[in-house]
């Protein structure tokens, strides 16, 4: 590991006018660190985070909203009472993702900044465009099994391994950052980019700018009672998604009123198309409209190399995580969250 | 330059100096404090051979800095026996075969306490199995080790309910 210089300032004002090029923030480390210890990111100096209260609190808004601090811890977010029950597939895509150690350190900000697990952005002895542009993409002609079937570029076919993100996603939830030229809120939808021609530019997020809280929408706490998150992987716990799913509802007298859906582990960020959520509106919950619903969340779809199964996948999942969702949300986390072979319980 | 720390080390007070913020929290224990209980398996976060309690929460302490934890209290597996008396999941461990080759022993028992003081497992192995998915054992004595937890658990539970009666 490179050396650098450790500052540890106590607030987001003294953070940000700490900032200088080459800096990197500091959260939990558990992505940070760790590409650190391998050599694929190498900050001259770390600003730790770590105690700025202001960054600390889950605040339940008046309106029905909530507003995360960047530095909460995933399991204080996903086992918070009053947040789970509002928000139940937040909690449940945070539960499925990683372990109880990891989910125990790593905080929210971080989950919304964590890198792709490409194996080739993983190997700084691999060319790769996103970790040096102009390098090239290994995976184009490599491991590229788990990649992406949407949003790619021919420069690069790196997938986002947020589950947390994808609900929120799904639910609209907005960014506030803040940096040396102030406050800002940025749409999650705006958040991650696309590759294109440039897949080192990742987030929207400019130099010296973190983080602050994600905010949830009033709206978003309407799907509570029908919402769930599925998660399809190679083994049922600590392992990341071939195709996730964030599916949630709002039905009355047997009809789809509204509808929130988005993919994740397909593209560079999680995948949102409203059009196939305005095709469930008016509906019954039905095995066909769901059929439709995956077909225009998957437009455009196509294979970036050996991975044409993530769509049929992709395809069957979205209409299994509608089912789960039109049955209810559980009334307790299932002993398995995000998974098919968990046992379904209603909520009514 | 050097960077003062003060940990609370299974109960110790310790200062340390670091000339080096790149030192984890595990070869701090490891290499400086002469607590080699605390296993270096995959040093990423993957294995959970490192695990330790972090302010009473399990955390891989190979991702996490030393120079980050001024002030914390730090629990190893050096820390769980009270003198002769083993802490109830060291206990079970023994008594289920929670192990063979041993290596990933403490951090399985460290992240156990940790389960248990969460208190979302209970004693559904299902949820036990879940809850202790961050460790890995080569050895695949995971039978045993659920068992343990879920044995060791009930104990618990059952001493924490006599207690309060």
């Amino acid at each position: 590991m490179k050396r650098f210089d450790y500052m540890r300032p106590l607030s987001v004002a003294d953070a940000v006018s700490a900032y200088k090029p080459g800096a990197a923030y500091l959260g939990g480390g558990t992505n940070l660190l760790d590409l650190m210890k391998i050599g694929v990111m190498q900050p001259e100096t770390l600003i730790d985070l770590g105690r700025i209260a202001e960054l600390e609190a889950i605040e339940m808004l008046p309106d029905g909203g909530a507003r995360i601090g960047a530095l909460v811890k995933n399991s204080d977010l996903a086992y918070d009472r009053a947040f789970a029950a509002a928000f139940p597939m937040v909690a449940e895509a945070i539960l499925a993702g990683a372990s109880g150690q990891l989910r125990n350190a790593a905080t929210v900000g971080g989950n919304l900044m964590q890198k792709t697990r490409c194996t080739y952005f993983q190997d700084p002895h691999s060319p790769c465009n996103r970790r040096e542009p102009g390098t090239g993409c290994a995976a184009r002609e490599g491991d590229n099994a788990n990649l992406a079937v949407l949003g790619w570029s021919d420069a690069c076919i790196a997938t986002n391994p947020s589950d947390m993100c994808v609900p929120l996603a799904a639910l609209g939830a907005v960014i506030e950052v803040q940096g040396p030229a102030g406050k800002r809120d940025i749409p999650i939808a705006n958040f991650h980019f696309l590759p294109g021609d440039q897949p080192e530019n990742e987030t929207a997020l400019q130099p010296g700018e973190l983080v602050v809280a994600i905010r949830l929408p009033a709206e978003a706490a309407a799907f509570a009672r029908n919402a769930r998150y599925l998660k399809v992987r190679e083994r049922t716990s600590f392992a990341f998604a071939l195709v996730s799913v964030a599916a949630a509802l709002q039905i009355e007298g047997g009809r789809i009123t509204e509808a929130r859906l988005a993919l994740g582990a397909v593209a560079a960020k999680p995948w949102r198309v409203t059009a196939a959520e305005e095709l469930l509106a008016g509906q019954a919950p039905t095995a066909e409209a769901f059929a439709r619903a995956a077909d225009a969340l998957l437009q455009g779809a196509r294979p970036s190399g050996e991975n044409g199964y993530k769509i049929e996948l992709a395809r069957r999942a979205i209409v299994r995580a509608l089912q789960m969702s039109a049955a209810g949300t559980p009334k307790r986390m299932p002993a398995l969250p995000a998974s098919s072979f968990a046992e379904e319980v209603s909520h009514v | 330059m050097s960077y003062s720390i003060s940990l609370t080390v299974n109960g110790d007070q310790r200062r340390v100096e670091l000339d080096d913020p790149r030192v984890t929290l595990l070869d701090l224990l490891r290499e400086r404090l002469d607590l080699t209980g605390t296993k270096k398996g995959c040093d990423r976060g993957q294995c959970g051979a490192c695990t330790v309690l972090v302010d009473g929460r399990r955390v891989n302490s190979c991702l996490s800095l030393a120079v980050t934890l001024d002030g914390a209290d730090i629990t190893t597996i050096e820390g769980l026996a009270n003198g002769d008396t083993l802490h109830p999941v060291q206990a079970a461990f023994i008594e289920h075969d929670g192990f063979q080759c041993g290596y990933c022993t403490p951090g399985q028992i460290m992240s156990a306490v940790g389960l248990i003081a969460e208190g979302h497992a209970g004693d559904d192995p299902e949820r036990v199995r879940e809850g202790m998915s961050g460790n890995l054992c080569r050895c695949a004595a995971y039978h045993g080790i659920t068992e343990a937890v879920v044995d060791a658990t009930r104990r618990m539970t059952e001493t924490t309910e006599r207690k309060s009666a």
